[in-house]
């Protein structure tokens, strides 16, 4: 099982829904975020090109932030979702240095914390928060291990992309062009 | 024209606009670690040569700067912990893919072996001050016994803990500044520069100032040699790698690169041990000051500005 | 799966003593807040959750409120079943939790008082704003009439309010969702298909195969579902069409996106008329059987071609003529959306005209994928005395708007500002859930009438601007803390939702429906509030409508089965549609007799001067107007506007992104506060645009205050719409301050 997610931009209005849905799904505190929207803006008046995109840890296949982890706070699972133990971090920073999508933080209690993919939810056969309330739908979560899952799919049948893919981690989400 | 912005969230506290994890503690600690592991290397390799004699500063009064090095180095780590007390979590494990965990594992031995190496001098270094309990003479007696294998097992632990020093920064792929191999070998050299200059400051014999005067001239031209390797590897980088060089060699770290560390730090001192070496009646201690200044200031820039460099955004 | 290290947390921590030993272990070292935060989240998290419908903004989406044991409000989450919002709510849905948290809310009751020479508001006991109420109404309904009080309103609150105001004897009743909002949209359609559009629209948008946005921005306005129909159109391949002279978001959606000229819509919509009737591709079939006036029609806009309509909207013929072909070639699944906001320069109601008549050449009305035949469940009124019939209301005062078909604010508050001919004198006012200091246009006017009020409350649940001008401010527990009207749909098929109250409300705030009974007691119209709690009402409605609270506490919303027949038209036989004649009214006679253009025509508006450009304003999809802004999630998301400058105009002016500028209007209005300026290509040369509903000037909005510019303070110039009163506010225009003009002024 490897769990991946697929943003469809083509979709996405940057309406921030799943930013608010994270931040009260995981008690992430005012001031922070687990996950973000970006927008870049292409051309000239009146030839333009609008991209709007949510952004969080791309829990990549090939993770600088475990491997830097001093403590094995940082680890992946064996289904790709890459986690922090909070009671195992001790805040030295390295993963939050290595990550090149700058999706770590500190928690204001000390700890690093990031996107989780709302394994809490998975473990109850939920999707992740931010998937769940998306009003536009552009937000898919799956395996990718499996052939016929809807993510897997996308991925056959659509022009796709992921971010900073030079960085060389595997980042596994993907963003639909 | 392009835009690219933030539709919501992020600004995250010490990551927008640019990384502010690591503060001047860990610049220090990385000094101080360099520092430290220059003078325990020098301490161990005079000893297994079998020329302490000859030698006294290096392996008896600049080795009192290591201990002392190292707990301030550690302290100041410690220091720039967010979760300060789950630090023990660092020795409940060994993960070899982490730099910071070996490097966490080699402190915990190094250190204390350079407490133990000043010990196994205490009676040269403080002849007044003689120890009152019996055991710690005898203690005393046993470390001076083992001098050459505590020696032995410092080269290596040494060299670990300097090269770890640079390695720490450049197993960062996402801080382009630092992904570089060089930075290894880099700050190796520059630690033992740094010890060397620090033993010629205490030497007290013309002999000893001037075999760590050659050697520092000998590390000062290969740390030079190193960084234009490592800017020479970042021009032929990708764009990112170009943009990180750009911050040193034009951009708000230059002046203190270029005038700091490499003038004032490096060529200035060189040309002095030099024109030393070579008889002039120049003041040793002032190249050896400027290699410490450089050698700091190294370990500022680099860390200050590779926070600043990032793929995205 | 393999086992995680949550999991492992979880099992042990149900399991034994183990952890608990481990944790007092943990304490030694202090903070493991952490492990007991996780054992707290895994053991007991049991939410319960209770049935609302949102109250953030207008569209009322029915939802979850998941509170957890200690009763404090962790998340809600959208009704699955619900046809407002299909179980997702938008931002401010989900962040509705910050209204309920905001450490800045109205506490107590305030009343107005002065304290050595300086006026200010001191605490009070409701017992003592309400008898202050009371007796300030009952004074000048003794001298003047009950219709010297007059409500301004918005959303659940307003209701209870007007249902009191209706009691003793008022209908001085506006709210600015019409004159300030949606109202020519309603005037508009029903001169031509005979019903109003409503809300939510009845744009069948999911099943479409052209959608067309003139100046309407649906993504950045968060209409929950016709967002989310907008992103299944896209799915299913539908074409785009958006008329708006900023490149909006549902431009980047669109397969043409027609950067038009402002205020040239309707010069654009003619020659689409024109080019459908020349080239004989409008729906014949459709107009032939259920339209009137088609040949009137035909007569005027005969010379609207394309090429005219170029100079003046500055879109090439070609591309009016392939969007009209798109469009026909789509109909009917076609909708030329009617927009919401839509009162922008005076002849609004026309361009509402002429989306309706493009919309029934395209024979969309009562089509699949273009519009359907909603229809909502009536809710039996409680058993309540018959209400008084007032002198005059709302109506009498926007009598010179014959087609108004509501209050019209700026009408009832001029009422208040006394003169000879003044024969609807308004002498109180009531303000609920509404902050007209940012909603209604035209401040100076606003201020001129406050300052005259006798009395003045303002009723919300936070210290908005307007409770500034206010002589007793209540304190309005939020949608979270209350019961409410049950919320009955207008959509595809009717549904009813409830809100239930999830938890107590917080510091001394209380439900409208409690203000209202206790002022109406206190006046002695009492037997119009029949029950201890707004409860028994709803439990009363509901076992009238064959449910029960029960029920409803479970579901929180029903669907009931249609009556009024097909969603569609019945093409087999006739249909007559509520208009005079039965039909769709192409050209309108009721419009001719009234003296306004049976048809609608181009007029041109006045264009920025040099050195000045265009005041555009819009939505940002994580905020409802002024309201949210200081709500901490949302806020959170974006704290304030900015100014979209064209990257021409700022390199004539210099203008950096993130650079603070001031704005001055054409009537040397300056903003109170700085924005921050946005180069963007986003925006045209002649325009700047921004977000409305910032620039925040009450202290008391911790977050809010001062952040960016109040659009509405520098629209001061207003184009009123003869036909049916709404005030045109676009054709405003602001030149650019770079030096802080406020320097030696205090704010």
């Amino acid at each position: 099982m490897r769990y991946a997610m697929v943003i469809d931009t083509l979709k996405c209005v940057g309406c921030s829904d799943c930013v608010v849905a994270c931040q009260t799904e995981n008690d992430v505190p005012i001031g922070y975020c687990r996950d973000w929207i970006t927008e870049t803006v292409n051309g000239a008046y009146p030839n333009i090109e609008l991209e709007l995109k949510s952004e969080r840890c791309n829990h990549c296949e090939n993770a600088p932030c475990v491997r830097c982890c001093p403590t094995g706070a940082s680890h992946q699972l064996d289904n790709g979702i890459v986690l922090v133990t909070g009671d195992e971090c001790i805040g030295c920073g390295a993963c939050i240095e290595s990550c090149p999508y700058d999706a770590r933080f500190q928690h204001p209690d000390g700890y690093v914390d990031k996107c989780t993919f709302c394994h809490h939810r998975l473990e109850k056969g939920q999707l992740p928060a931010c998937v769940s309330v998306c009003p536009t739908k552009c937000m898919y979560f799956g395996d990718l291990d499996n052939p016929n899952s809807e993510v897997s799919e996308l991925l056959k049948n659509r022009k796709y992309k992921t971010l900073a893919p030079e960085a060389g981690t595997k980042p596994q989400v993907y963003y639909l062009i | 024209m392009q835009e690219e912005l933030f539709t919501s969230g992020r600004n995250l506290p010490h990551i927008d606009p640019s990384l502010e994890i690591w503060h001047w503690p860990i610049s220090l600690y990385l000094f101080l670690g360099g520092l430290a592991a220059g003078l325990l290397f020098f301490a161990g390799l005079i000893t297994v040569l079998g020329k302490e004699k000859d030698y006294p500063a290096a392996v008896k009064y600049a080795s009192i700067i290591s201990p002392i090095a190292l707990t301030l180095g550690l302290l100041a780590l410690f220091y720039d912990l967010t979760h300060k007390f789950y630090f023990w979590r660092l020795y409940t494990t060994i993960r070899i893919e982490s730099p910071m965990s070996w490097g966490a594992w080699v402190l915990l031995i190094i250190t204390p072996i350079s407490f133990l190496w000043v010990f196994s001098y205490y009676s040269e270094i403080f002849p007044k001050w003689q120890l009152k309990y019996e055991n710690l003479n005898k203690f005393e007696k046993f470390l001076k016994g083992n001098r050459k294998n505590m020696a032995y097992a410092l080269i290596p632990l040494s060299i670990i803990l300097g090269v770890y020093t640079g390695i720490l920064l450049s197993a960062f792929n996402a801080r382009p500044l630092w992904n570089n191999a060089i930075l290894g070998p880099l700050f190796l050299v520059s630690g033992l520069s740094t010890g060397a200059a620090t033993i010629i400051l205490l030497a007290k014999t013309q002999k000893e100032k001037h075999l760590f005067g050659k050697i520092d001239l000998a590390l000062i031209v290969l740390e030079l040699g190193l960084i234009v390797h490592m800017l020479m590897g970042m021009y032929a980088g990708s764009e990112v790698q170009l943009e990180a060089m750009q911050l040193l060699v034009g951009g708000e770290f230059t002046m203190m690169f270029f005038g700091f560390v490499i003038i004032l730090g490096l060529i200035a001192p060189a040309i002095l041990e030099f024109l030393e070496l070579r008889g002039f009646k120049i003041p040793v201690a002032v190249p050896a000051i400027l290699v410490l200044i450089g050698g700091m200031v190294l370990r500022f820039v680099m860390v200050e500005a590779g926070q600043i460099t990032r793929y995205l955004y | 799966m393999t086992t995680s290290r949550r999991k492992f947390i979880k099992i042990s921590a149900l399991g034994l003593g183990g952890v608990a030993a481990s944790t007092t272990a943990l304490n030694m070292f202090g903070a493991s807040s952490y492990i007991d935060e996780l054992v707290k989240e895994n053991v007991a998290k049991n939410f319960k959750r209770t049935a609302t419908y949102c109250e953030v903004c207008f569209w009322k989406c029915a939802a979850w409120t998941y509170t957890d044991e200690e009763g404090s409000i962790k998340k809600i989450i959208g009704n699955e079943n619900d046809p407002h919002c299909y179980g997702r709510l938008c931002p401010r849905g989900t962040g509705g939790v910050g209204m309920y948290n905001d450490e800045d809310r109205l506490k107590t009751p305030l009343i107005r008082t002065t304290v050595n020479g300086e006026e200010t508001f001191r605490e009070a006991t409701w017992e003592e704003a309400l008898d202050l109420i009371a007796s300030k109404f009952n004074g000048i309904k003794e001298e003047f009439g009950a219709e010297s009080l007059a409500l301004i309103k918005h959303g659940a609150p307003g209701k209870h309010l007007e249902h009191l105001f209706q009691s003793f004897g008022s209908d001085t009743i506006a709210e600015p969702a019409y004159a300030q909002c949606r109202g020519p949209r309603e005037t508009g359609f029903s001169l031509t298909f005979g019903s109003w559009v409503g809300s939510p629209e009845p744009t069948d948008i999911r099943d479409t195969k052209c959608l067309v946005l003139i100046g309407s921005h649906i993504g950045e306005n968060m209409h929950n579902s016709q967002v989310q129909e907008m992103s299944d159109a896209i799915d299913n391949g539908a074409t785009i069409i958006t008329v708006d002279p900023r490149f909006s978001t549902a431009a980047s959606k669109s397969k043409y996106w027609l950067a038009i000229k402002p205020a040239t819509d309707i010069a654009l919509m003619l020659a689409w008329m024109n080019v459908l009737i020349n080239e004989n591709i409008y729906d014949k079939e459709y107009i032939e059987k259920y339209a009137t006036g088609f040949n009137e029609l035909k007569e005027h806009v005969s010379t609207f071609t394309p090429e005219w309509a170029y100079g003046i909207t500055g879109i090439k013929p070609d591309e009016i003529r392939k969007t009209a072909r798109e469009m026909a070639s789509a109909s009917p699944s076609v909708i030329i959306h009617p927009g919401r906001h839509v009162v922008w320069y005076g002849d609004d109601s026309q361009r509402a005209r002429a989306m309706a008549i493009l919309n029934a050449l395209l024979g969309s009305w009562g089509r699949r994928g273009g519009f359907y035949f909603k229809e909502s469940i009536k809710v039996p009124e409680f058993p309540a005395p018959e209400y008084p019939h007032p002198k005059w209301g709302w109506k009498e005062i926007g009598a010179k708007y014959p087609l108004a078909q509501m209050g019209i604010t700026t009408e009832v508050i001029k009422c208040a500002i006394p003169s000879e001919d003044n024969k609807y004198p308004v002498k109180a006012l009531m303000v609920a859930g509404t902050n007209i200091t940012k909603s209604i246009p035209n401040k100076k006017l606003l201020e001129e009438a406050i300052d005259a009020l006798d009395f003045m409350v303002v009723i919300d649940t936070m210290p908005m601007d307007v409770t500034g001008y206010a002589d007793v401010v209540l304190p309005e527990c939020t949608y979270l803390e209350r019961y409410d009207e049950i919320r009955s749909a207008t959509n595809r098929e009717p549904s009813i939702a409830v809100r239930i109250p999830a938890v107590a409300p917080k510091y001394d705030s209380k439900p409208s429906w409690w203000i209202a009974k206790e002022i109406g007691e206190r006046m002695g119209v009492g037997a119009y509030f029949n029950y201890t709690d707004y409860k028994e009402v709803i439990e009363w409605q509901l076992q009238q409508m064959g449910t029960s609270l029960e029920e409803m506490e479970k579901i929180g919303v029903k669907h009931f089965p249609r009556k009024s027949g097909p969603m569609y038209l019945n093409e087999t036989g006739p249909h007559e549609f509520p208009t005079n004649s039965g039909k769709i009214e192409l050209y309108s006679h009721e419009l001719k007799n009234l003296g306004f253009d049976p048809l609608p025509k181009y007029t041109r508006h006045p264009e920025p001067q040099q050195g000045f450009y265009r005041l555009n304003y819009g939505r940002a999809p994580m905020h409802t107007f002024s309201r949210t802004a200081n709500n901490p999630n949302l806020n959170d998301l974006k704290s304030e506007n900015n100014l979209w400058v064209n990257p021409k105009v700022a390199r004539i002016l210099g203008l950096k992104t993130g650079q603070e500028v001031w704005l001055k209007n054409q009537d040397d209005i300056i903003s109170t506060f700085s924005i921050k300026v946005r180069v963007t290509e986003r925006v045209r040369w002649d325009s700047v645009y921004m977000v409305h509903g910032f620039g925040h000037q009450e202290k008391k909005l911790s977050r809010a205050f001062g952040k960016g510019i109040n659009d509405t303070e520098l629209i001061t110039t207003v184009a009123v719409d003869p036909i049916m009163g709404g005030t045109g506010m676009r054709g405003n225009f602001v030149t650019i301050l770079t030096e802080n003009p406020h320097k030696n002024t205090e704010i």
